[in-house]
């Protein structure tokens, strides 16, 4: 793809270049969707194999935070669509802008994960030799809300009494927690590096009306980020909030 | 060039629609539904990845090349899903009779 926009021997039409150009892009978010679907299959049968390890595994996750970052991510879907429509319509400035919002909102959505994540290492819900599901309901510290983990304990033990190999289980679940929102983060950092370069040759005023395939095909990597976390979210933070 | 642009008042319907399926998510996660309540979860999912896909990401406005692609992958997902899960459902020895890993086992009890 000339930088410029210009036509390339091999095409008839500038749109016809741009359509290949979303059409690659596409292809590519196929390979991205089987990836991903063999991770979501793994997940679907260790859930019906240990259902109640994977609730328990499920209710120590912070529904605030994971909540907050589906909030930041959808906001950053839209914030990455009007970028495209700046440049189809020709405000420059606006693309700049736009294109900074989404790269803040999703550094955002990764420092939240760095917070979560640090509480799963300090609850002890890493899977390995220090592993024990009960750590936190345990050693409580002086931030928790004492009612909170007499409840705790209480689910814990009706979670053992269904299954006393609660703790093999539940590492199962966090391996596939680090793995699936693991990958999700990296395929977000791609994304920021995408946008970085992206906001480049915005300050240059490379995209136009004429010229914007770059922005159109990193926002379609972009939104196929935002609905992998659309799944996750409601598989990983909402198994069994409801008893 | 015939590009369909897409003005930011369908974008911002559509944000506001992703918002409030996000809260029927989470809403619905604290009734009890019985088997019902994955449905649901991922029921209100679908539905927001496809709104992502058709608005988004344009697949609504894309000539008919770029949207065979799209439903092929959702066609190949499928079969990996349902293929995989008959077997699971269907053979004797599943993962949910086995001993789990052995690395697993680490754990102190």
């Amino acid at each position: 793809m000339h930088r410029t926009g210009e036509l390339y021997g091999h095409f008839e039409t500038l749109e016809q270049q741009k359509e290949s150009a979303a059409l690659g892009m596409w292809i590519f978010l196929v390979t991205e969707v089987l990836f991903f679907g063999g991770l979501f299959l793994t997940y679907t049968i260790n859930r019906h194999a240990f259902s109640a390890a994977f609730g328990a595994g499920s209710n120590t996750l912070d529904l605030t935070l994971g909540g907050f970052n589906t909030v930041v991510l959808i906001m950053s879907s839209l914030t990455m669509a009007m970028a495209v429509w700046s440049a189809q319509v020709g405000k420059k400035q606006l693309v700049s802008i736009f294109l900074i919002a989404t790269v803040v909102l999703g550094t955002i959505f990764l420092g939240v994960k760095v917070i979560e994540y640090k509480q799963k290492f300090d609850h002890h819900l890493i899977p390995g030799a220090g592993f024990d599901i009960r750590y936190h309901a345990e050693h409580p510290t002086v931030a928790d809300n004492a009612g909170k983990i007499a409840e705790e304990k209480e689910e814990l033990e009706k979670a053992f009494a269904k299954d006393p190999d609660l703790n093999a289980h539940a590492q199962l679940y966090f391996s596939l927690y680090f793995g699936m929102t693991g990958l999700h983060a990296l395929h977000m950092i791609v994304g920021a590096g995408l946008l970085v370069w992206l906001i480049k040759g915005s300050f240059a005023g490379r995209y136009t009306p004429q010229y914007n395939t770059p922005v159109e095909i990193v926002g379609l990597y972009w939104h196929f980020v935002d609905i992998v976390w659309i799944y996750l979210f409601p598989l990983l933070y909402l198994i069994d909030r409801h008893h | 060039m015939s590009e369909h642009i897409v003005s930011p008042k369908i974008y911002v319907a559509i944000f506001l629609t992703l918002m409030a399926g996000t809260a029927i998510t989470v809403w619905a996660a604290y009734q009890n539904f019985g088997a019902f309540n994955i449905v649901i979860a991922l029921g209100i999912a679908t539905f927001k990845a496809t709104l992502v896909v058709l608005y988004f990401m344009h697949a609504r406005y894309s000539p008919r090349r770029t949207q065979l692609v799209i439903v092929c992958s959702v066609f190949w997902l499928a079969i990996m899903l349902a293929l995989t899960l008959a077997d699971y459902q269907t053979r004797e020895h599943t993962v949910s009779r086995l001993a789990p890993p052995v690395i697993f086992n680490l754990v102190r009890t």
